[in-house]
């Protein structure tokens, strides 16, 4: 079963479209279950999604819903990628559960959108700015944020 | 116990190392918790380095944006060109000549040589072997002649273009490459005899920084940190590109995943980068010179003689320079083994001549947040060696 078969009967109500783009799948997915989506694509034995490529923050200003993440995973057994993508129901207070708890890596990829998209992570253990200074205000990475400065 | 009948109170120290440190490989400081030599705890503090790449590749067009991912891994400035020249190509769609490709691939394992000889050189210089350096310099000196020669600079050639290459190889560049090519794998025995079976260095290294494979896979380590453990996965052989599946070499594992064992993949990883080179300049000497760009008009800028005697190329060359490449709208992944690792580039493209977003998926930064992980329980002294084995690169790590 293919990773993209497996979410939809899994999660067929989580999995709201799939777009295949130049051989690369992506599955945007809501972001109510995000955990439990990554958790099961990291177990299943034949997938074996164990290794997590990064986490990148969108911004779709003016666009609403405005915020949006993409998760990148790869298989080490298939060597095959996915891409999931699910996009916040806040505009003005973004939050997701954090998958900390799945990968460890995720810990300074959700820092870092945490400082520069200003996506709050639900769960984090050390959410705290990681490239801006602590006393930073804003989320340069916005696209409101002005390129050069305030 | 004292005469109250209690333990004596210890308390731990912080101590602070960095941004300013020659073992830190650039600016990165970090916050030590000591419990005497011991470290209980060890937080990263990056940012030092962050130019916001990034937020400043959404402000230009493609082309402007290749300088920017030069000063990524500065150390390999033409394998981050590639990752992202590769990107805007996949979603642009169009394949690049295989002259270009094979020059590629060249430059990229050039690049790596320089890269690991880089960090042979450093990392034996922070565990207090000098004379490694000295020889490592040498040879990496060679290589940034190379890059000279294709693109009149060292740290920053600036020779990749999305779509093909710049220009074509320079004159007496084949030569000069194949005199490196030859004598590396004796020069290789220099840097062997110095460290491989050096009682210090092994004492230095082995058992230190040591991660299993789950936990490998785990903190997302790639590259020839990930190998040092036994995982065997390299993007030019599992998920090829710019035709390295033409190519023959070996990926070099390790077992342990300590630092000893990263180092050992590393040096072998040299020399599978000669033969991969080798390789090259033989395919590039069995293509036609010349043929570097891809003739897609929307992409490469036409030869000059037809700009001028053609309406329809003027148009183009105009088109390219003054509004820039036009990706159709999507979303593209690409991830390329850069010496350090999985370095991947995230590009969303609203069809516009600027990139919507740029995403870089940098290996140093993946790298370091295990850096507390690895540290916690070891000798403050170990923490120099794991940052070493670690081959970061402040300005990969923050961007």
């Amino acid at each position: 079963m293919s990773a993209v078969e497996l979410l939809q009967t899994k999660f067929p109500e989580e999995v709201v479209e799939v777009v295949e783009f130049r051989g690369d799948t992506t599955v945007v997915v809501k972001p109510g279950r995000i955990v439990e989506i990554c958790q099961t694509l990291r177990d299943d034995p034949d997938l074996s999604f164990r290794y997590l490529s990064m986490i990148a923050g969108l911004d779709h200003l003016p666009q609403s819903p405005r915020f949006g993440l993409v998760y990148n995973l790869y298989s080490h057994k298939n060597h095959d990628r996915i891409t999931l993508k699910t996009y916040l129901s806040s505009d003005t207070n973004p939050v997701i559960d954090s998958v900390t708890p799945v990968w460890n890596t995720a810990n300074w990829h959700e820092r870092e959108i945490f400082d520069l998209m200003g996506i709050r992570f639900h769960g984090h253990p050390d959410l705290r700015r990681i490239l801006m200074p602590a006393d930073w205000v804003g989320h340069p990475q916005r696209k409101d944020y002005p390129l050069r400065g305030k | 116990m004292n005469q109250a009948g209690t333990m004596p109170r210890t308390e731990t120290m912080l101590l602070n190392v960095g941004p300013q440190h020659p073992s830190t490989h650039g600016v990165l400081r970090v916050l030590v918790e000591l419990d005497g030599e011991l470290i209980v705890r060890a937080d990263p503090d990056i940012g030092y380095l962050h130019r916001g790449i990034e937020k400043m590749c959404e402000y230009r067009t493609y082309h402007k944006c290749l300088p920017l991912m030069n000063r990524l891994d500065y150390l390999a400035g033409e394998v981050n060109n590639l990752g992202f020249c590769l990107a805007v190509e996949k979603l642009l769609g169009v394949e690049i000549p295989k002259r270009a490709q094979y020059i590629r691939v060249m430059l990229a394992e050039f690049t790596r040589i320089a890269s690991h000889l880089f960090w042979l050189g450093t990392h034996g210089h922070d565990l207090g072997a000098m004379t490694p350096l000295f020889y490592a310099f040498r040879e990496r000196e060679k290589v940034m002649d190379l890059c000279e020669m294709v693109a009149g600079a060292r740290m920053f050639p600036l020779y990749l273009r999305i779509g093909g290459l710049a220009a074509d190889l320079p004159e007496g560049f084949l030569p000069a490459a194949w005199e490196f090519v030859k004598t590396f794998p004796e020069r290789w025995h220099d840097y062997d005899n110095l460290l491989t079976k050096n009682e210090i260095w092994l004492a230095r290294t082995k058992d230190v920084g040591v991660m299993t494979r789950d936990e490998v896979l785990d903190w997302g380590w790639s590259g020839p940190m990930a190998r040092g453990s036994g995982v065997d996965w390299d993007l030019r052989r599992d998920n090829p590109y710019s035709s390295y599946e033409e190519f023959e070499f070996e990926v070099p594992l390790g077992v342990n995943g300590d630092t000893f064992h990263r180092y050992w993949v590393r040096m072998r990883e040299m020399l599978q980068s000669n033969r991969i080179i080798a390789q090259a300049l033989e395919k590039i000497e069995q293509t036609p010179p010349g043929d570097i760009k891809c003739a897609d008009p929307r992409v490469s800028l036409p030869p000059k003689e037809r700009v001028y005697t053609e309406i329809e190329a003027l148009i183009h060359h105009f088109l390219i320079i003054q509004e820039g490449i036009k990706p159709p709208q999507g979303e593209v992944y690409q991830a390329i083994e850069a010496p350090k690792g999985e370095m991947g580039f995230f590009v969303v493209s609203d069809g516009g001549p600027q990139p919507f977003r740029v995403k870089v998926r940098a290996p140093s930064f993946v790298v370091l947040a295990s850096l507390d992980k690895l540290s916690r329980g070891r000798l403050l002294a170990d923490m120099i060696a794991l940052i070493g084995t670690m081959d970061i690169v402040l300005a990969d790590v923050d961007r």
